[in-house]
């Protein structure tokens, strides 16, 4: 299935977002505890991210899922369709094409906030 | 990971990333489009996340993501430590971290969703 060019990129890129989302989600379920210890340490612990340098992470860590969303989606087709490799470049970007349809709208909306 | 069906613990794990795959699609979706993109993390505060576990929907909907994607990342993790190491000791030291985080991050995770009470501060 991964004969250099996109395929190689996409694998690539599949692993990096798959670990950083991971990485995310120890995250998150760390500053998601402290709502044991009540309402003020839980809104210390989400002042990480209301920090105006955390919005361009933010938007990088939904675009990292959402890759990973789409990428493990073709990787499925591939895998259940195994004739569809002979047509993986095209569908390679079929899926880029959509993947920049969907977060353009989502970059707006996620990143407004730091332009006033 | 394809091509890796020789091996029997390979292929299950090979399936489960396929399976948990599907299933965290809609519920990962879901999620970020209401908290990311909707609600906008801004406005999320403690009074927010009391409101939202106020009903056990909610609860549910994040015990079956936090379950479905950790274990997701750790066998996929483990995937790839497996394309980098050989020695039966480094797989066992890796085997050993990932079990250890697994285990530590889904009690912590799932004592929060069944244990928290925002009454207990707020006096209701």
């Amino acid at each position: 299935m991964y004969r250099g060019g996109p395929g190689m990129l996409a694998w690539a890129l599949h692993r990096i977002t798959g670990v950083a989302v991971l990485v995310f989600l120890l995250l998150h379920i760390l500053e998601t505890s402290m709502l044991l210890y009540g309402p003020e340490a839980y809104n210390r612990a989400l002042a990480l991210y209301k920090q105006p340098w955390f919005k361009p992470l933010e938007f990088l860590l939904v675009a990292a899922v959402v890759y990973h969303a789409g990428n493990g989606i073709l990787v499925m087709i591939l895998d259940l369709f195994p004739r569809t490799t002979r047509s993986y470049r095209r569908m390679f970007w079929v899926g880029a094409a959509l993947y920049a349809v969907v977060m353009l709208p989502v970059a707006v909306l996620m990143l407004r906030p730091i332009f006033p | 990971m394809t091509g890796a069906r020789t091996n029997g613990w390979a292929w299950l794990g090979w399936l489960y990333l396929r399976i948990s795959a599907v299933l965290l699609l809609g519920l990962v979706v879901g999620h970020l489009y209401i908290m990311h993109v909707l609600t906008g993390t801004d406005r999320i505060d403690f009074a927010f996340v009391a409101q939202r576990f106020s009903t056990p929907f909610w609860r549910v909907y994040d015990l079956l993501i936090l379950l479905l994607a950790l274990s997701h990342g750790l066998v996929g993790v483990r995937g790839i430590v497996y394309d980098y190491t050989r020695s039966a000791g480094w797989r066992l030291v890796w085997n050993v971290i990932l079990w250890s985080v697994g285990l530590v991050f889904t009690v912590l995770g799932a004592l929060v969703l069944f244990t928290f009470q925002p009454g207990a501060f707020t006096g209701q």
